[in-house]
Protein backbone atom coordinates (compact mmCIF):
# COMPACT_ATOMS: atom_id res chain seq x y z
CA UNK A 1 0.00 0.00 0.00
CA UNK A 2 2.55 2.47 1.13
CA UNK A 3 5.00 1.14 -1.40
CA UNK A 4 2.62 1.73 -4.26
CA UNK A 5 1.85 5.30 -3.18
CA UNK A 6 5.23 6.57 -2.20
CA UNK A 7 7.14 6.20 -5.45
CA UNK A 8 4.58 8.23 -7.38
CA UNK A 9 4.61 11.01 -4.80
CA UNK A 10 8.35 10.92 -4.61
CA UNK A 11 8.94 10.94 -8.35
CA UNK A 12 6.58 13.87 -8.84
CA UNK A 13 8.35 15.86 -6.15
CA UNK A 14 11.78 14.97 -7.34
CA UNK A 15 10.95 15.95 -10.90
CA UNK A 16 9.74 19.32 -9.62
CA UNK A 17 12.89 19.75 -7.59
CA UNK A 18 15.00 18.57 -10.50
CA UNK A 19 13.40 21.15 -12.76
CA UNK A 20 14.02 23.81 -10.10
CA UNK A 21 17.67 22.82 -9.86
CA UNK A 22 17.87 22.78 -13.63
CA UNK A 23 16.49 26.29 -14.04
CA UNK A 24 18.56 27.67 -11.16
CA UNK A 25 21.65 26.10 -12.68
CA UNK A 26 20.91 27.68 -16.07
CA UNK A 27 20.36 31.07 -14.41
CA UNK A 28 23.56 30.73 -12.40
CA UNK A 29 25.51 29.71 -15.51
CA UNK A 30 24.11 32.69 -17.42
CA UNK A 31 25.14 35.03 -14.61
CA UNK A 32 28.61 33.53 -14.44
CA UNK A 33 29.12 33.85 -18.20
CA UNK A 34 27.67 37.37 -18.24
CA UNK A 35 29.91 38.35 -15.34
CA UNK A 36 33.10 36.86 -16.70
CA UNK A 37 32.90 37.50 -20.42
CA UNK A 38 31.35 39.70 -23.05
CA UNK A 39 29.84 36.84 -25.04
CA UNK A 40 26.31 37.55 -23.83
CA UNK A 41 26.66 41.32 -23.94
CA UNK A 42 26.29 41.35 -27.73
CA UNK A 43 23.12 39.28 -27.62
CA UNK A 44 21.80 41.31 -24.74
CA UNK A 45 22.56 44.52 -26.60
CA UNK A 46 20.51 43.36 -29.54
CA UNK A 47 17.52 42.27 -27.47
CA UNK A 48 17.66 45.35 -25.27
CA UNK A 49 16.29 47.41 -28.15
CA UNK A 50 12.96 45.76 -27.41
CA UNK A 51 12.88 47.46 -24.02
CA UNK A 52 12.27 50.77 -25.78
CA UNK A 53 8.45 50.62 -25.62
CA UNK A 54 8.55 49.82 -21.90
CA UNK A 55 10.80 52.83 -21.27
CA UNK A 56 8.58 54.95 -23.47
CA UNK A 57 5.50 53.97 -21.46
CA UNK A 58 7.29 54.39 -18.17
CA UNK A 59 8.44 57.90 -19.03
CA UNK A 60 5.03 58.92 -20.37
CA UNK A 61 3.82 60.40 -17.03
CA UNK A 62 6.95 62.55 -16.77
CA UNK A 63 6.60 63.77 -20.35
CA UNK A 64 2.90 64.45 -19.86
CA UNK A 65 3.58 66.40 -16.69
CA UNK A 66 6.26 68.44 -18.39
CA UNK A 67 4.09 69.15 -21.42
CA UNK A 68 1.25 70.19 -19.11
CA UNK A 69 3.51 72.50 -17.15
CA UNK A 70 4.84 74.06 -20.34
CA UNK A 71 1.31 74.60 -21.60
CA UNK A 72 0.05 76.36 -18.51
CA UNK A 73 3.25 78.13 -17.50
CA UNK A 74 2.55 81.78 -16.98
CA UNK A 75 3.91 84.33 -19.37
CA UNK A 76 5.52 86.23 -16.54
CA UNK A 77 7.30 83.11 -15.40
CA UNK A 78 8.61 82.47 -18.88
CA UNK A 79 9.80 86.05 -19.25
CA UNK A 80 11.62 85.81 -15.94
CA UNK A 81 13.19 82.51 -16.93
CA UNK A 82 14.18 83.98 -20.29
CA UNK A 83 15.90 86.93 -18.61
CA UNK A 84 17.69 84.61 -16.20
CA UNK A 85 18.89 82.39 -19.03
CA UNK A 86 20.09 85.42 -21.01
CA UNK A 87 22.14 86.51 -18.05
CA UNK A 88 23.66 83.06 -17.68
CA UNK A 89 24.39 82.93 -21.39
CA UNK A 90 26.18 86.29 -21.23
CA UNK A 91 28.30 85.13 -18.32
CA UNK A 92 29.07 81.86 -20.05
CA UNK A 93 30.01 83.65 -23.27
CA UNK A 94 32.31 85.93 -21.36
CA UNK A 95 33.98 82.82 -19.97
CA UNK A 96 34.17 81.22 -23.39
CA UNK A 97 35.79 84.23 -25.03
CA UNK A 98 38.47 84.11 -22.36
CA UNK A 99 38.97 80.40 -22.99
CA UNK A 100 39.08 81.05 -26.73
CA UNK A 101 41.95 83.45 -26.39
CA UNK A 102 43.73 80.99 -24.13
CA UNK A 103 43.26 78.08 -26.49
CA UNK A 104 44.50 80.23 -29.36
CA UNK A 105 47.59 80.97 -27.37
CA UNK A 106 47.86 77.31 -26.51
CA UNK A 107 47.58 76.42 -30.21
CA UNK A 108 50.39 78.82 -31.09
CA UNK A 109 52.62 77.40 -28.39
CA UNK A 110 51.84 73.87 -29.52
CA UNK A 111 52.62 74.79 -33.11
CA UNK A 112 55.95 76.17 -31.90
CA UNK A 113 56.62 72.89 -30.16
CA UNK A 114 55.50 71.07 -33.30
CA UNK A 115 53.10 68.94 -31.33
CA UNK A 116 51.87 66.32 -33.72
CA UNK A 117 48.63 64.68 -32.78
CA UNK A 118 46.77 67.21 -30.80
CA UNK A 119 43.75 65.83 -29.00
CA UNK A 120 40.69 67.97 -28.86
CA UNK A 121 37.92 67.52 -26.38
CA UNK A 122 34.58 66.80 -27.95
CA UNK A 123 31.33 67.10 -26.03
CA UNK A 124 28.02 65.58 -26.96
CA UNK A 125 24.74 66.44 -25.29
CA UNK A 126 22.58 63.57 -24.09
CA UNK A 127 19.27 63.46 -22.29
CA UNK A 128 18.67 61.30 -19.26
CA UNK A 129 15.91 58.73 -19.64
CA UNK A 130 13.66 59.22 -16.66
CA UNK A 131 13.48 55.58 -15.75
CA UNK A 132 14.52 54.01 -12.48
CA UNK A 133 16.87 51.14 -12.51
CA UNK A 134 17.66 49.37 -9.26
CA UNK A 135 18.33 51.89 -6.45
CA UNK A 136 21.23 49.79 -5.16
CA UNK A 137 23.04 49.93 -8.46
CA UNK A 138 24.05 53.46 -9.32
CA UNK A 139 23.28 53.46 -13.00
CA UNK A 140 21.62 55.87 -15.40
CA UNK A 141 20.25 55.50 -18.89
CA UNK A 142 20.93 58.17 -21.48
CA UNK A 143 19.19 58.59 -24.81
CA UNK A 144 22.32 58.40 -26.98
CA UNK A 145 23.86 55.13 -28.02
CA UNK A 146 26.48 53.55 -30.23
CA UNK A 147 24.60 54.73 -33.33
CA UNK A 148 25.22 58.29 -32.14
CA UNK A 149 28.87 57.50 -31.57
CA UNK A 150 28.81 56.80 -27.85
CA UNK A 151 31.63 54.53 -26.77
CA UNK A 152 32.39 52.58 -23.67
CA UNK A 153 34.37 54.49 -21.05
CA UNK A 154 33.41 58.00 -22.14
CA UNK A 155 33.24 60.50 -19.29
CA UNK A 156 29.77 61.81 -18.46
CA UNK A 157 29.36 65.16 -16.73
CA UNK A 158 26.68 67.71 -15.97
CA UNK A 159 26.98 71.44 -15.44
CA UNK A 160 28.55 71.01 -11.99
CA UNK A 161 30.88 68.10 -12.30
CA UNK A 162 31.57 64.51 -13.24
CA UNK A 163 28.60 62.14 -13.18
CA UNK A 164 30.23 58.89 -14.23
CA UNK A 165 31.25 57.00 -17.34
CA UNK A 166 29.57 55.06 -20.11
CA UNK A 167 29.41 51.41 -19.16
CA UNK A 168 27.41 49.79 -21.91
CA UNK A 169 26.46 51.55 -25.14
CA UNK A 170 23.37 50.02 -26.77
CA UNK A 171 22.06 51.02 -30.20
CA UNK A 172 20.12 54.12 -29.17
CA UNK A 173 20.75 54.18 -25.44
CA UNK A 174 23.65 53.77 -23.11
CA UNK A 175 24.03 52.68 -19.54
CA UNK A 176 26.13 54.99 -17.38
CA UNK A 177 27.81 53.94 -14.15
CA UNK A 178 27.86 56.78 -11.64
CA UNK A 179 30.93 57.69 -9.61
CA UNK A 180 28.97 56.80 -6.46
CA UNK A 181 28.51 53.15 -7.47
CA UNK A 182 30.31 50.96 -4.93
CA UNK A 183 32.19 49.31 -7.79
CA UNK A 184 33.55 52.55 -9.22
CA UNK A 185 36.85 54.28 -8.56
CA UNK A 186 38.37 57.32 -10.19
CA UNK A 187 41.82 58.93 -10.00
CA UNK A 188 41.56 62.51 -8.74
CA UNK A 189 43.84 65.34 -7.70
CA UNK A 190 43.33 68.14 -5.24
CA UNK A 191 42.86 71.37 -7.19
CA UNK A 192 44.84 73.44 -4.68
CA UNK A 193 48.10 71.47 -4.68
CA UNK A 194 47.85 68.61 -7.16
CA UNK A 195 47.90 65.90 -4.50
CA UNK A 196 46.78 62.64 -6.09
CA UNK A 197 44.28 60.17 -4.68
CA UNK A 198 41.61 57.73 -5.75
CA UNK A 199 37.94 58.41 -5.03
CA UNK A 200 35.82 55.33 -4.49
CA UNK A 201 32.03 55.19 -4.76
CA UNK A 202 30.26 54.18 -1.58
CA UNK A 203 26.77 53.31 -2.75
CA UNK A 204 25.47 56.52 -1.20
CA UNK A 205 24.41 59.21 -3.59
CA UNK A 206 26.14 62.04 -1.69
CA UNK A 207 29.42 60.45 -0.56
CA UNK A 208 32.75 59.42 -2.08
CA UNK A 209 35.61 57.98 -0.09
CA UNK A 210 39.35 58.56 -0.50
CA UNK A 211 41.14 55.97 1.62
CA UNK A 212 44.88 55.50 2.22
CA UNK A 213 45.92 59.12 2.34
CA UNK A 214 49.14 59.67 4.30
CA UNK A 215 48.61 61.79 7.42
CA UNK A 216 51.31 64.12 6.19
CA UNK A 217 49.37 64.87 3.00
CA UNK A 218 48.01 68.37 2.66
CA UNK A 219 44.28 67.83 2.26
CA UNK A 220 41.67 69.80 4.17
CA UNK A 221 37.92 70.18 4.35
CA UNK A 222 36.66 72.28 1.44
CA UNK A 223 39.33 71.16 -1.05
CA UNK A 224 38.05 70.67 -4.59
CA UNK A 225 38.84 67.39 -6.32
CA UNK A 226 39.40 67.29 -10.08
CA UNK A 227 39.93 64.35 -12.38
CA UNK A 228 43.66 63.83 -12.68
CA UNK A 229 43.56 62.47 -16.22
CA UNK A 230 45.76 59.57 -15.15
CA UNK A 231 44.76 56.28 -16.66
CA UNK A 232 43.64 58.02 -19.83
CA UNK A 233 39.95 57.31 -19.37
CA UNK A 234 38.91 60.75 -18.25
CA UNK A 235 40.08 64.10 -19.49
CA UNK A 236 41.90 65.88 -16.67
CA UNK A 237 40.53 68.84 -14.78
CA UNK A 238 36.84 67.98 -14.55
CA UNK A 239 35.45 68.90 -11.11
CA UNK A 240 34.47 65.77 -9.19
CA UNK A 241 33.80 66.44 -5.53
CA UNK A 242 34.51 68.57 -2.51
CA UNK A 243 36.18 67.25 0.64
CA UNK A 244 33.84 67.37 3.61
CA UNK A 245 35.67 65.34 6.23
CA UNK A 246 39.17 64.01 6.90
CA UNK A 247 39.69 61.46 9.66
CA UNK A 248 41.99 58.62 10.64
CA UNK A 249 41.08 55.15 9.39
CA UNK A 250 40.66 52.11 11.65
CA UNK A 251 44.30 51.15 11.58
CA UNK A 252 45.29 54.77 12.38
CA UNK A 253 48.09 54.61 9.82
CA UNK A 254 46.30 56.42 7.03
CA UNK A 255 43.69 59.12 6.78
CA UNK A 256 40.36 58.70 5.03
CA UNK A 257 38.73 61.65 3.36
CA UNK A 258 35.06 61.85 2.56
CA UNK A 259 33.84 63.99 -0.30
CA UNK A 260 30.53 65.23 -1.64
CA UNK A 261 30.10 64.82 -5.40
CA UNK A 262 29.55 68.14 -7.18
CA UNK A 263 27.33 66.82 -9.97
CA UNK A 264 23.61 66.67 -9.32
CA UNK A 265 23.64 62.90 -9.15
CA UNK A 266 20.03 62.46 -8.15
CA UNK A 267 18.35 63.48 -11.37
CA UNK A 268 19.25 66.14 -13.84
CA UNK A 269 17.84 66.53 -17.29
CA UNK A 270 20.82 66.54 -19.56
CA UNK A 271 24.42 65.47 -19.40
CA UNK A 272 27.52 65.95 -21.53
CA UNK A 273 29.47 63.05 -22.96
CA UNK A 274 33.16 63.89 -23.32
CA UNK A 275 35.56 62.26 -25.69
CA UNK A 276 38.95 62.95 -27.15
CA UNK A 277 39.07 63.25 -30.88
CA UNK A 278 42.11 63.17 -33.07
CA UNK A 279 40.85 65.85 -35.47
CA UNK A 280 40.66 69.50 -34.38
CA UNK A 281 37.37 70.91 -33.20
CA UNK A 282 35.27 72.08 -36.13
CA UNK A 283 31.92 73.84 -36.19
CA UNK A 284 29.13 71.26 -35.69
CA UNK A 285 28.12 71.00 -39.33
CA UNK A 286 31.65 70.47 -40.57
CA UNK A 287 32.36 68.10 -37.72
CA UNK A 288 29.35 66.03 -38.73
CA UNK A 289 30.52 66.04 -42.32
CA UNK A 290 34.07 65.01 -41.46
CA UNK A 291 32.74 62.28 -39.20
CA UNK A 292 31.15 60.74 -42.29
CA UNK A 293 34.33 60.99 -44.30
CA UNK A 294 37.45 58.97 -43.62
CA UNK A 295 39.47 60.09 -40.60
CA UNK A 296 41.88 62.95 -41.23
CA UNK A 297 45.56 61.96 -41.00
CA UNK A 298 47.22 63.26 -37.86
CA UNK A 299 49.69 65.47 -39.75
CA UNK A 300 46.95 67.15 -41.75
CA UNK A 301 44.96 67.69 -38.57
CA UNK A 302 47.94 69.25 -36.84
CA UNK A 303 48.56 71.47 -39.87
CA UNK A 304 45.02 72.85 -39.94
CA UNK A 305 45.22 73.48 -36.21
CA UNK A 306 48.44 75.40 -36.64
CA UNK A 307 47.00 77.50 -39.44
CA UNK A 308 43.68 78.19 -37.81
CA UNK A 309 44.75 81.07 -35.54
CA UNK A 310 46.24 83.08 -38.40
CA UNK B 1 -11.23 25.24 -24.18
CA UNK B 2 -12.35 27.95 -21.79
CA UNK B 3 -9.61 26.87 -19.43
CA UNK B 4 -6.92 27.76 -21.92
CA UNK B 5 -8.32 31.19 -22.63
CA UNK B 6 -8.96 32.01 -19.01
CA UNK B 7 -7.42 35.31 -18.06
CA UNK B 8 -5.67 35.45 -21.42
CA UNK B 9 -5.25 39.15 -22.01
CA UNK B 10 -5.29 39.98 -18.30
CA UNK B 11 -2.26 37.75 -17.84
CA UNK B 12 -0.15 39.53 -20.45
CA UNK B 13 -1.39 43.01 -19.64
CA UNK B 14 -0.71 42.58 -15.95
CA UNK B 15 2.83 41.42 -16.68
CA UNK B 16 3.47 44.25 -19.15
CA UNK B 17 2.17 46.74 -16.60
CA UNK B 18 4.36 45.12 -13.96
CA UNK B 19 7.41 45.65 -16.15
CA UNK B 20 6.52 49.30 -16.74
CA UNK B 21 5.95 49.85 -13.01
CA UNK B 22 9.38 48.36 -12.45
CA UNK B 23 11.12 51.20 -14.28
CA UNK B 24 8.71 54.11 -13.91
CA UNK B 25 10.44 57.10 -12.33
CA UNK B 26 9.45 57.96 -8.77
CA UNK B 27 10.74 60.66 -6.40
CA UNK B 28 14.18 59.92 -5.03
CA UNK B 29 13.01 59.10 -1.48
CA UNK B 30 10.57 56.44 -2.69
CA UNK B 31 13.06 54.57 -4.82
CA UNK B 32 14.18 51.97 -2.27
CA UNK B 33 10.55 51.15 -1.41
CA UNK B 34 9.54 50.02 -4.87
CA UNK B 35 8.06 46.54 -4.49
CA UNK B 36 9.19 43.63 -6.65
CA UNK B 37 6.20 43.95 -9.00
CA UNK B 38 7.02 40.96 -11.16
CA UNK B 39 7.52 38.87 -8.03
CA UNK B 40 4.08 39.84 -6.73
CA UNK B 41 2.48 39.07 -10.09
CA UNK B 42 4.19 35.70 -10.33
CA UNK B 43 2.92 34.90 -6.84
CA UNK B 44 -0.63 35.85 -7.78
CA UNK B 45 -0.72 34.00 -11.08
CA UNK B 46 0.89 30.93 -9.57
CA UNK B 47 -1.78 30.95 -6.84
CA UNK B 48 -4.66 31.36 -9.25
CA UNK B 49 -3.70 29.51 -12.40
CA UNK B 50 -0.64 27.36 -11.80
CA UNK B 51 -0.80 26.03 -15.36
CA UNK B 52 0.05 29.52 -16.64
CA UNK B 53 3.05 30.17 -14.42
CA UNK B 54 5.51 27.34 -14.40
CA UNK B 55 9.20 27.55 -13.65
CA UNK B 56 9.86 28.13 -17.35
CA UNK B 57 7.55 31.16 -17.50
CA UNK B 58 9.10 32.58 -14.32
CA UNK B 59 12.55 32.12 -15.86
CA UNK B 60 11.57 33.92 -19.07
CA UNK B 61 9.98 36.80 -17.16
CA UNK B 62 13.12 37.11 -15.08
CA UNK B 63 15.29 37.33 -18.18
CA UNK B 64 12.97 40.05 -19.49
CA UNK B 65 13.46 42.12 -16.38
CA UNK B 66 17.22 41.53 -16.47
CA UNK B 67 17.34 42.97 -19.96
CA UNK B 68 15.00 45.82 -19.06
CA UNK B 69 16.97 47.13 -16.10
CA UNK B 70 20.38 45.86 -17.13
CA UNK B 71 21.14 43.57 -14.22
CA UNK B 72 23.38 40.55 -14.62
CA UNK B 73 21.62 38.29 -17.13
CA UNK B 74 19.96 35.58 -15.05
CA UNK B 75 19.68 37.39 -11.72
CA UNK B 76 15.96 38.03 -11.84
CA UNK B 77 15.42 34.73 -13.62
CA UNK B 78 17.03 32.99 -10.64
CA UNK B 79 14.93 34.95 -8.15
CA UNK B 80 11.62 34.47 -9.95
CA UNK B 81 12.20 30.76 -10.46
CA UNK B 82 12.81 30.47 -6.71
CA UNK B 83 9.59 32.37 -5.96
CA UNK B 84 7.56 30.33 -8.43
CA UNK B 85 8.90 27.09 -6.98
CA UNK B 86 7.99 28.03 -3.39
CA UNK B 87 4.54 29.09 -4.54
CA UNK B 88 3.81 25.95 -6.55
CA UNK B 89 5.03 23.78 -3.68
CA UNK B 90 2.88 25.45 -1.03
CA UNK B 91 0.06 26.57 -3.27
CA UNK B 92 -2.60 24.28 -1.76
CA UNK B 93 -1.95 25.69 1.67
CA UNK B 94 -1.52 29.37 0.70
CA UNK B 95 -4.71 29.44 -1.32
CA UNK B 96 -6.92 28.91 1.70
CA UNK B 97 -5.07 31.15 4.11
CA UNK B 98 -7.00 34.18 5.37
CA UNK B 99 -5.81 37.36 3.74
CA UNK B 100 -3.54 38.55 6.55
CA UNK B 101 -1.77 35.20 6.73
CA UNK B 102 -1.37 35.25 2.98
CA UNK B 103 0.18 38.72 3.22
CA UNK B 104 2.59 37.43 5.87
CA UNK B 105 3.52 34.51 3.62
CA UNK B 106 4.14 36.98 0.78
CA UNK B 107 6.34 39.00 3.13
CA UNK B 108 8.36 35.88 3.96
CA UNK B 109 8.73 34.98 0.28
CA UNK B 110 9.82 38.50 -0.65
CA UNK B 111 12.28 38.70 2.25
CA UNK B 112 13.74 35.40 1.11
CA UNK B 113 14.03 36.96 -2.34
CA UNK B 114 15.95 39.90 -0.84
CA UNK B 115 18.38 37.49 0.82
CA UNK B 116 18.88 35.78 -2.54
CA UNK B 117 19.47 39.16 -4.20
CA UNK B 118 22.03 40.11 -1.59
CA UNK B 119 23.79 36.76 -2.00
CA UNK B 120 23.89 36.99 -5.80
CA UNK B 121 25.10 40.59 -5.84
CA UNK B 122 27.76 40.13 -3.23
CA UNK B 123 29.14 37.20 -5.20
CA UNK B 124 29.05 39.18 -8.45
CA UNK B 125 30.61 42.35 -7.11
CA UNK B 126 30.32 45.19 -4.67
CA UNK B 127 27.03 46.12 -3.16
CA UNK B 128 26.30 48.62 -0.42
CA UNK B 129 22.91 48.28 1.25
CA UNK B 130 21.17 50.06 4.08
CA UNK B 131 18.12 49.26 6.21
CA UNK B 132 15.83 50.46 3.43
CA UNK B 133 16.95 47.49 1.37
CA UNK B 134 14.69 45.35 3.55
CA UNK B 135 11.67 47.66 3.29
CA UNK B 136 10.61 46.81 -0.27
CA UNK B 137 9.25 43.37 0.83
CA UNK B 138 7.20 45.09 3.55
CA UNK B 139 5.70 47.44 0.97
CA UNK B 140 5.01 44.44 -1.25
CA UNK B 141 3.23 42.58 1.57
CA UNK B 142 1.16 45.66 2.45
CA UNK B 143 0.15 46.04 -1.19
CA UNK B 144 -0.61 42.35 -1.55
CA UNK B 145 -4.26 42.31 -0.36
CA UNK B 146 -5.15 45.20 -2.68
CA UNK B 147 -3.38 43.65 -5.63
CA UNK B 148 -5.04 40.33 -4.87
CA UNK B 149 -8.54 41.79 -4.67
CA UNK B 150 -8.06 43.95 -7.75
CA UNK B 151 -6.75 41.16 -9.97
CA UNK B 152 -9.36 38.77 -8.59
CA UNK B 153 -12.10 41.21 -9.45
CA UNK B 154 -10.76 41.90 -12.94
CA UNK B 155 -10.45 38.22 -13.61
CA UNK B 156 -13.95 37.43 -12.40
CA UNK B 157 -15.45 40.13 -14.60
CA UNK B 158 -13.75 38.82 -17.68
CA UNK B 159 -14.50 35.20 -17.14
CA UNK B 160 -17.22 34.06 -19.55
CA UNK B 161 -20.36 33.14 -17.68
CA UNK B 162 -20.60 29.39 -17.79
CA UNK B 163 -23.30 28.36 -15.33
Amino acid sequence: MRNSENPALFSEQSSGTLRLIGYLAIAAALMAVDHRSDVLAGIQRRIAGLAGPAYWLATAPVRLGRAGRDAVAERAGLVRENAELRKQLLLAQAGISQIDSMSEENNRLRALLEARNRLSLHAQLAGLLEVDLDPYRHRLLIDQGSEQGVRRGQAVMDAHGLVGQVLEPLANRAEVIMITDPGHAIPVRVARNGLRAIAYGTGEVDRLELPHIPFSADIVVGDQLLTSGLGGHFPGGIPVAEIREVRGDDSATFAIAEATPLAGLTRGNQVLLLSYQKEPALPPSEAAASAQASPVPAEAAAATTAEAPQ
Amino acid sequence: MSRVREGGWLFWISLALGLVLTVVAVPEVWRPYRPFWLGLLVIWWALETPDRIGLGMAFTLGLTQDILIGTLLGEHAFRLVAIAFILLRFRARLRFFPMWQQALAVLAILLNDRVLTLAIRSIAGDIAIDWQFWMAPVVGAVLWPWLFLMLDDLRRRNRPREA
